[in-house]
């Protein structure tokens, strides 16, 4: 293997570890209540530009990701509890437009309550890069990597062993039946609105000292990751980590093999081509069975 | 009697001191918020401290400055919009400002039209390609930033270099132009590669560059986070030749953000960042010194050099409007028109029929970013 090839891999995994955490957000709102969430991409703002006015007002750096990721988390259960709940029982596309509304709204606040400057997070272990057969990765790449591998763990745990995570699941599969069993539907929802933004958020912490971060950087990366989820199969777990590691590839070797200019078109024809040729994404449940 | 004639006297004197004539008004469209909040922001602050500062002083032809700004917030739909009002309602006597390119080129139809003078802060050549007869500007072209670094590359021997080039107008512009003259100084380009708007790695395209044979340098035509990702990245995978930027990172948030990695880059900029280090027989010295000592006491925050361009467009219409010693747009057009051998922050301007920057190439400097701070290039 070429170190320019492996350059490409690393440079690849790196982007799609976030799209991979940016699109798990999306599935499990989307499991919990079939809306797609377009507010995602603002928590992973949240989340960076959090962490580094923490850092900036002199706090130190894990505390400042833990409140950040903490802070962004109740705004996700602020905007469950105050724009989607109030509107329950209304069309899957009115709740859809509300969170659209959401992340305007929550890009204009942070413009007012940070500024639209670019800010900068330290990197959490230096900046020196390490040798790898040829290539240079960051230290940071690991931290990114090591993080998404451990959250993909843990939310593993928590919806295999875990009554709320069970409870979830079960709402994604029948909400009627699970409602009948007692879950309440609610709860699920606000449970999962909180870990999604706190997913979003983790991601933007961490990708924050590579890619900095800004008011405006969560349109981007949540288009991004809802493009992972759609290439994954939507509300598939397995599938949105496959799809966002998929699309980091494929926009990292285009770039490097193709041509740079065309970086952004690759990811979306591979979407639009998922879409028309493998509707459900590359883990595909087939709903027609399932939902019988 | 006596007691009268006095009181008739120095009401008569009273009322020839008062100023009874009328402000002269000059309107302002800048991009204090929004995406080129970092280009609006510092023109406003200059354009403000600068008109207190020679009201203060007793105004120009006896008359006081009035500054009529409006925050076009990036949106070329707004500036159009902004520069009607100046024009129609405001009835401003002559335009500075257009933060950005885009804005500058919506409204040209406009100043043309009401046929006032117009002098724009923003980058781009073809605001003054063709030459038009209202619209004026101070910050150098992107060509001629183009032009001044491969004028340095030629001399340190590199004639094979790389292109990356960010999403922005400015950032196409400047590509375009270089692309344009690079065979007037005999260099080749061999790589020319892209990131989009929003991209968090370049690693990329900086690997292809880097795998790519015989290139010798690498030229970055962009501003905004793009460049300082650009750099970090470029460290990253330690390309051992150098980095060349544009003067679209010529503030010290570009530092800030690259952090060490920026140690070493080279760009063309004006003399204003280092204005402390520049040898006391520079002529240009004791402007540049003497804008940055002011905005930074008063504003507390490091000088820019589009802040300069503001001080250069506002410094330029006062000596047009002292040259013509009337308002009369026409006349005030003429007398913008024939300055000469006038000392800015961004160099000499001499305007002429056929060139309304007015700049040459010397007055960028070579700069190259050394420990954190900016250092004239040797």
């Amino acid at each position: 293997m070429s170190a320019q090839l492996v350059q490409f891999l690393l440079s690849g995994l790196t982007v799609g570890a976030i799209y991979a955490l940016v699109a798990l957000g999306f599935a499990i709102i989307y499991n919990a209540s079939h809306v797609i969430n377009f507010a995602q991409g603002e928590f992973v703002m949240i989340g960076g530009m959090a962490a580094a006015s923490f850092v900036e007002a002199g706090l130190p750096l894990p505390l400042a990701a833990l409140l950040a990721v903490g802070g962004a988390m109740l705004v996700g259960l602020a905007l469950e509890k105050l724009a989607v709940e109030p509107a329950r029982g209304a069309p899957v596309v009115t709740l859809i437009i509300i969170t659209i509304g959401a992340s305007i709204l929550l890009r204009g606040l942070a413009s007012l309550v940070w500024d639209k400057k670019i800010h900068a997070l330290p990197a959490f272990s230096g900046e020196t890069p390490l040798k790898l057969g040829g290539a240079t990765l960051l230290p940071q790449t690991l931290w990114v990597l090591g993080a998404t591998v451990l959250t993909v763990a843990l939310l593993w745990w928590f919806f295999n062993r875990t009554l709320t995570g069970k409870a979830i699941l079960a709402v994604s599969h029948n909400q009627l039946a699970a409602q009948l069993m007692g879950i309440s539907v609610r709860r699920v929802l606000l449970v999962s609105f909180g870990l999604s933004a706190a997913l979003g958020a983790l991601a933007g912490v961490l990708i924050a000292p590579i890619s900095f971060t800004s008011w405006d950087i969560g349109v981007m990366l949540g288009l991004k990751g809802f493009a992972a989820a759609i290439l994954g199969g939507m509300g598939s777990g397995p599938g949105a980590i496959a799809g966002g590691l998929a699309l980091g590839l494929i926009e990292s070797l285009g770039a490097g093999y193709v041509s740079s200019a065309y970086k952004d078109v690759f990811a979306f024809v591979i979407i639009l081509a998922a879409l028309i040729f493998l509707p459900d994404g590359l883990a595909g449940r087939r709903r027609a069975t399932e939902r019988v | 009697m006596l007691f009268r004639n006095l009181l008739a006297a120095a009401a008569l004197a009273f009322a020839c001191s008062a100023p009874a004539q009328e402000p002269i008004r000059i309107g302002a469209f800048l991009s204090v918020t929004g995406p080129a909040a970092f280009l609006g922001d510092p023109e406003q602050k200059t354009l403000e401290m600068y008109i207190e500062k020679l009201n203060a002083g007793g105004g120009v032809l006896g008359r006081k400055l009035q500054l009529i700004a409006y925050d076009s917030a990036g949106d070329a739909e707004k500036a159009r919009a902004f520069v009607k009002r100046l024009i129609e309602q405001d009835n401003v006597d002559l335009i500075v400002g257009g933060s950005t390119t885009g804005e500058t080129m919506a409204v040209v139809p406009l100043v043309e039209q009401a046929q006032i003078p117009f002098i724009s802060l923003a980058g781009a050549v073809v605001i003054v390609e063709p030459v038009r007869k209202w619209v004026f500007k101070t910050p150098h072209s992107d060509r001629q930033a183009c032009e001044r670094i491969f004028v340095d590359m030629k001399g340190r021997g590199t004639t094979k270099i790389a292109l990356i080039t960010g999403p922005g107008g400015f950032d196409k512009s400047m590509r375009a132009q270089c692309i344009g003259v690079a065979k007037n100084y005999g260099i080749e380009i061999l790589a020319d590669e892209s990131y989009g708007a929003g991209d968090t790695d370049m690693t990329a395209q900086l690997s292809k560059i880097k795998g790519t044979n015989g290139v010798q340098a690498v030229l970055n035509c962009g501003f905004g986070q793009g460049p300082a990702i650009v750099t970090k990245n470029y460290r990253q995978i330690s390309i051992g030749f150098p980095l060349y930027q544009s003067h679209g990172v010529a503030s010290k948030g570009y530092i800030q953000l690259a952090g060490g990695a920026a140690d070493g880059v080279r760009l063309p900029a004006a003399a204003l960042l280092v204005a402390e280090t520049l040898p006391d027989s520079d002529p240009q010295k004791k402007v540049v010194l003497g804008y940055k000592r002011e905005y930074e006491s008063r504003y507390k925050s490091d000088v820019s050099t589009f802040g300069g361009h503001a001080y250069d467009g506002l410094m330029i219409a006062v000596e047009a409007l002292t040259r013509a010693g009337v308002t009369d747009k026409a006349v005030v057009r003429d007398a913008i028109e024939s300055v000469r051998a006038f000392m800015g922050t961004a160099g000499v301007f001499n305007y002429s029929p056929t060139d309304h920057v007015g700049l040459d190439v010397s007055g960028f400097r070579m700069l190259e970013i050394r420990k954190g701070d900016w250092t004239l290039a040797k």
